[in-house]
């Protein structure tokens, strides 16, 4: 099992570590998946984290100059590690002016994704920086978990608002409610809506547009209201596409498109 | 704008509808009075007075005169409710409290009477928010009898001079002593706190003393606790003035220039804690 991968070009450098500080705001630890073409971030929805899952995939060939694997067998070419991003974020964020940052999977006194900088010095002698961030080994035989969860029959599919529209109002919210109803239609409408004793409000986003057409139905889920903010916190840069599924009462599958990134957010309806 | 699109006949329903371009011009002055949950608001044809109060014996409040709004509309003589005044605040400011340029949230408040919520509707953008709060039964605000006629000692400051003194008031003392005196020294804030005693003097001849007319010595002292949430008003305030009556009742008036220039007033009592003697 090996893996290189280096970036050279700082763009890509910026690129990669604005991805991996999205995923650490969205969840501790996650599964890293490894490819000879992609990355994947993936939480399976369990129990345990309250039933939100996420997949994150990534063109490897769109961040990396370099990037050289070996799978755990000569047939199998893929490695999945746990991962905790927040470390492996902040060893990125201190090495962004680096001339090339090299990731590969080492063992120290434990398996560790090394983060090795080459920074620039004013003399000829070249500096190098490394940050260690232990992962564990996912055995071969906890790999089902990790494949890309079926698209659900969704009710309803709509593009979302501004996201910093939607994280002003679900930031007051929150406030003001432990819970709050997603509610949209194919008619591009889409409400936010909080009821306690003390107050009820809703937010109406309209004119949003819909990928596909079909009757106006609309099809809501209740979810907590912690697990809509931490999604809408972790968003670092406008998507080119957003979107919103949704399974009536059943899940909210939030899908955003930036440049050569997709990340999908599965919010679970509360019980 | 959505919001103007209201149907005849429900506007017919309310007893007070009144509307904003920009809702900051209310929340900004109401959050110089958040000190406790609830407010009562009293709407009358001069306009919106909200009042809170803390334990009988400091009152806040705020006012908003008819003229501010763009449309402020009263079926009745005299209209009170109470709500829960962080949540209006959470509502008024449900875009994000920031001042972008550009931005700002327009309001629509509207109450049908006893008995029912209070409604209201923001948009920003296009987006467009409804909220109803909850009302309660309204608590008859404290009527301190603090009439100009009583006033003993009266002094206006410009507000910057005041803010840096309040900004370091010494927390750990109990009271706020105030001074005021024909003679020296005239003007004075004083604390007891951990650290020792603290006097500001603000002589009457000063740049910052617009007006000084102080008939008698007073001191009396003010329970910290309640003055405390003052320095919100005074921190988006002008000028303000400083009265004390025969009964040593204090009476804060700050002037407030909202985000259009507009001028509104917030007011605070406090009864003093004990009457001290000028030796």
């Amino acid at each position: 099992m090996k893996f290189r991968g280096k970036i050279t070009d700082i763009a890509c450098l910026n690129h990669f570590t604005r991805v991996v500080t999205t995923i650490s705001k969205l969840t501790k630890t996650c599964v890293l998946r490894l490819t000879p073409d992609h990355l994947f971030f993936i939480l399976p929805g369990k129990v345990t984290n309250g039933g939100v899952g996420m997949w994150c995939q990534l063109l490897q060939a769109n961040f990396f100059q370099e990037y050289q694997m070996e799978g755990v067998t000569s047939e199998v070419q893929e490695i999945c590690l746990e991962v905790s991003p927040e470390p492996w974020s902040r060893a990125l964020k201190t090495v962004q002016s680096a001339k090339s940052v090299k990731l590969k999977l080492t063992r120290k006194h434990c398996a560790c994704l090394t983060v090795a900088a080459e920074l620039p010095t004013l003399s000829s002698v070249g500096r190098v920086v490394t940050h260690d961030v232990p992962v564990d080994v996912i055995p071969r035989r906890l790999w089902q978990e990790f494949q890309e969860a079926g698209v659900p029959d969704f009710d309803v599919s709509v593009y979302l608002p501004p996201l910093k529209t939607m994280k002003s109002v679900v930031d007051r919210m929150k406030n003001l409610s432990n819970f709050l109803v997603m509610e949209a239609n194919l008619n591009g409408d889409m409400n936010l809506k909080i009821q306690t004793d003390l107050v009820s409000v809703t937010t109406h986003f309209k004119d949003l547009g819909n990928p596909s057409r079909d009757p106006e139905v609309m099809a809501e889920v209740t979810v907590d209201i912690r697990k809509l903010q931490q999604f809408l916190m972790g968003q670092q840069v406008n998507p080119s596409k957003a979107l919103c599924n949704i399974v009536h009462q059943n899940v909210v599958h939030l899908v955003l498109l930036h440049e050569d990134v997709s990340l999908q957010y599965f919010i679970p309806a509360v019980a | 704008m959505p919001l103007s699109t209201q149907s005849q006949s429900q506007d017919e329903q309310y007893v007070l509808v009144a509307n904003l371009d920009n809702a900051r011009n209310l929340s900004n002055i109401l959050k110089a009075i958040t000190c406790k949950d609830h407010a009562v608001f009293t709407a009358t044809a001069n306009g919106l007075k909200v009042t809170v109060e803390d334990c009988k014996c400091m009152q806040a409040n705020a006012f908003i005169q008819a003229d501010i709004f763009q449309e402020f509309t009263l079926k009745e003589d005299m209209v009170i409710f109470q709500v829960n005044l962080t949540v209006l605040l959470d509502c008024l400011n449900i875009f994000g409290g920031s001042t972008a340029a550009g931005a700002s949230t327009a309001l629509r408040m509207c109450y049908m009477g006893y008995g029912h919520p209070l409604t209201l509707f923001l948009e920003e953008g296009g987006v467009v928010t409804v909220c109803k709060i909850n009302t309660q039964e309204p608590e008859e605000p404290i009527d301190f009898e603090f009439s100009s006629s009583n006033v003993t000692n009266k002094v206006i400051l410009q507000s910057e001079s005041l803010k840096e003194a309040f900004s370091e008031l010494d927390m750990t003392s109990e009271v706020l002593q105030i001074t005021m005196s024909p003679s020296q020294p005239y003007f004075r804030l004083s604390t007891f706190g951990n650290s020792g005693n603290a006097h500001y003097d603000y002589s009457k001849d000063s740049d910052m003393m617009e007006l000084f007319q102080c008939s008698t010595t007073q001191t009396n002292r003010y329970k910290m606790s309640l003055l405390k949430p003052s320095t919100k008003a005074l921190a988006i305030s002008c000028k303000v003035s400083v009265r004390t009556d025969s009964r040593g009742l204090l009476s804060l008036q700050y002037l407030v220039r909202n985000d259009d220039g507009q001028i509104c007033f917030v007011e605070y009592f406090c009864c003093p804690d004990e009457e001290v003697e000028e030796e």
